[in-house]
C-alpha cells in the first residue's frame, strides 16, 4: 500500500481497524471533503445503437461514520435496434409505433427500428452504522426516459461475525416502473396493422421485489470471497411494446403479405410480441479476489435462472497488473451464455394456432456473449484517471433448425459487435 | 441442475480453503481500494447497465437499482 502522506497513513490505520467486508471501504476518503468520481461511457454497436453516458458520483463520510453518496447518469442513445421481424426476399415497410411515419428495410436485411432517446438517472445512498458490528445501507433511484419511468428503493443490512472475518448480508429492494409506449401499449400478439381489439392503456406498470442474502469471508491476509443468493419477483407489464414477430408462410418461409386491399406496397403481416406478466428469477453470485505481491486477481461467477426458461452462466476475470508509479493495466475477460426463453421464436407461422406468449427479441434467444478489454489507470495528485476499452460480441443461432424455406438463406440471429470505452476520473474536493 | 445442487457446488471452493485468522492490524492489503469488492463503482454501474440492457439475466451483486426501457 502506498503511503505518500499523512492522510494516507491515517486512512490506512482507520482501514486496518474497521471492517473491510461488505461495504466499500471509506478509509481512503477524507471525511472533510467530497470524494468525487466521474465517468464517461461511449458504447457503440456496429450498425446499431450508440450510447454516450456521462456519470458522476459524490460521496462524503461524516464524523459519525455515515456515508452519503449522490449519483447521476445521463444516457443519450441514437441508432437502430432490431424490431423482431425476420429478413425476407422483398423490401419490408413498417409503420412507426406512433403511426406517423414509415421505414423500409431492404430485402434480405434484418429489420431495424430507428431509436433516439435520453435517460436521466439519479440516486442517493446512505450508509449508517447501527452498532459496532451492524451497518445499514439505504438506496433510492429514479430514472426517466421519454416513455419509461423507474423508481426503486433498497435496504441492506450487514453484520460482522467471527472477529470481523465474516459478514452476513440481507437486503431487499422494491422497484416500480411505468412504461408509456409511443402510440399506447399494444395488445399482445395482435396484428400490428389491425385495429386494436383489446384495452389500450397509456401507462403500464411493472413492479419488482428483490431479496438478497450474502456472506463475505476473509480467507487470509490477501484473499476475500463473497457468495450471494438473490431472488427477484417481477410482475406487471413485462412485454417490450415495440418488438414484433413476422408471420411467415408455412411452406416458403416468406413473410405473408398484408391481405388488406388498402395495404400499401411492401407491407406484410406482423404481430406484437407478448410475454408473461410475472417472472421469478434466482441468481447465485460468487466472487473471489486475491492479491499477489501487488497484483490483484478478480474472479466472479454467476448462475441465473428464471421461470421463463432462461438459464445463464456468467464468468468474469480481471487481472490488475501493477506498473511503476501506481499505474496499472487491467485485462478483462467476460463470458456469458444463456438459454432461450421458452416463448422465444424467430417468427410465427401463418394459419397455425397462436401460442400463449411469443417474442422474437434477440435478447431472449440462446446466445453467447464475450467481452475482452483492457483498462489503464494512473494516480493523480488527489485521485485517479483511468481508461477502459472493451470489445463485446454476441452470437446466437443464425440458422436455427426450425427455419422454414427462404429463412434458411438469412441470418436469423445477426452477430452484435460493440465497442465500449469508459473514461474514469476521481478526485477529492 | 437445481439451485440447491449448484449452491453446494459453489460452496465447495470455499470449503476447500483454509481460513486464516487475520488480525485487524494485518488488514492493510484488504483495506486497499483495489481490494474492495467493488473497486470502481461507476465502472461497475455502467457495465451492469450495458449487460442488463443486452442480456436476459441481471443482478447478483446487490438489490434494487434503476430500471430502464432499454428497447
Amino acid at each position: 500500500m502506498q503511503l505518500n502522506n499523512k492522510s494516507s497513513v491515517r486512512a490506512a490505520l482507520a482501514a486496518a481497524t474497521c471492517t473491510v467486508l461488505s461495504h466499500p471501504l471509506q478509509a481512503a476518503q477524507s471525511s472533510d471533503g467530497w470524494d468525487v468520481k466521474g465517468g464517461l461511457l461511449y458504447y457503440s454497436e456496429a450498425d446499431r445503437v450508440t450510447v454516450i453516458a456521462p456519470a458522476i458520483s459524490a460521496s462524503k463520510t461524516t464524523e459519525a461514520g455515515d456515508k452519503l453518496t449522490f449519483r447521476a447518469i445521463y444516457d443519450s442513445l441514437t441508432g437502430a435496434s432490431p424490431n423482431g421481424a425476420t429478413p425476407t426476399n422483398t423490401p419490408q415497410t413498417f409503420t412507426s409505433p406512433s403511426g406517423q411515419s414509415t421505414y423500409t428495410t431492404p430485402a434480405g436485411e434484418t429489420p431495424m427500428r430507428d431509436l433516439t432517446d435520453v435517460r436521466i438517472a439519479v440516486g442517493l445512498d446512505w450508509e449508517h452504522e447501527l452498532s459496532r458490528l451492524v451497518r445499514n445501507a439505504m438506496s433510492g433511484n429514479f430514472s426517466a426516459e421519454r416513455d419509461y419511468l423507474s423508481l426503486s428503493v433498497s435496504d441492506t443490512l450487514s453484520k460482522d461475525y467471527n472477529n470481523r472475518m465474516t459478514t452476513l448480508t440481507a437486503g431487499v429492494g422494491l422497484t416500480l416502473d411505468v412504461v408509456k409506449p409511443e402510440g399506447g401499449a399494444p395488445v399482445g400478439l395482435q396484428l400490428i396493422n389491425a385495429p386494436a381489439t383489446g384495452e389500450l392503456e397509456d401507462d403500464n406498470q411493472k413492479t419488482a421485489v428483490d431479496v438478497l442474502f450474502g456472506v463475505t469471508q476473509i480467507l487470509n491476509r490477501s484473499t476475500l470471497t463473497q457468495l450471494n443468493y438473490s431472488h427477484t419477483t417481477s410482475s406487471g407489464y413485462l412485454t417490450e411494446p415495440y418488438k414484433i414477430l413476422s408471420v411467415i408462410d408455412p411452406l416458403t418461409g416468406e413473410t405473408v403479405p398484408d391481405p388488406s386491399p388498402t395495404a400499401p406496397a411492401n407491407t406484410y403481416l406482423y404481430r406484437y410480441e407478448k410475454r408473461p406478466d410475472t417472472r421469478n428469477s434466482d441468481s447465485l453470485y460468487w466472487k473471489l479476489q486475491h492479491q499477489l505481491t501487488e497484483d490483484v486477481i478478480y474472479f466472479s461467477y454467476r448462475y441465473f435462472q428464471d421461470d421463463w426458461g432462461i438459464r445463464s452462466h456468467t464468468m468474469d476475470l480481471k487481472y490488475r497488473y501493477e506498473l511503476a508509479g501506481g499505474r496499472y493495466l487491467q485485462p478483462h475477460y467476460r463470458q456469458y451464455q444463456q438459454t432461450a426463453a421458452d416463448f422465444y421464436r424467430h417468427s410465427l407461422v401463418d394459419n397455425m394456432p397462436l401460442p400463449e406468449f411469443a417474442s422474437a427479441d434477440l435478447r431472449l434467444g440462446e446466445m453467447t456473449s464475450n467481452t475482452v478489454g483492457l483498462k489503464f489507470g494512473m494516480p493523480l495528485q488527489d485521485g485517479e484517471f483511468s481508461i477502459l476499452v472493451e470489445k463485446m460480441t454476441q452470437t446466437g443461432e443464425s440458422h436455427p433448425a426450425d427455419a422454414i424455406g427462404i429463412q434458411r438463406n438469412y441470418d436469423l440471429y445477426p452477430t452484435l459487435d460493440a465497442t465500449i470505452v469508459q473514461i474514469g476520473y476521481r478526485t477529492v474536493f | 441442475m437445481t439451485t440447491k445442487s449448484l449452491f453446494l457446488l459453489l460452496m465447495l471452493p470455499l470449503a476447500g480453503c483454509s481460513i486464516e485468522a487475520v488480525k485487524p492490524w494485518d488488514r492493510d492489503l484488504l483495506a486497499q481500494e483495489k481490494m474492495q469488492l467493488v473497486p470502481d463503482p461507476i465502472e461497475n454501474t455502467l457495465d451492469e447497465h450495458i449487460y442488463f440492457s443486452k442480456e436476459a439475466s441481471f443482478g447478483g451483486q446487490g438489490v434494487g437499482g434503476g430500471g430502464c426501457g432499454c428497447n
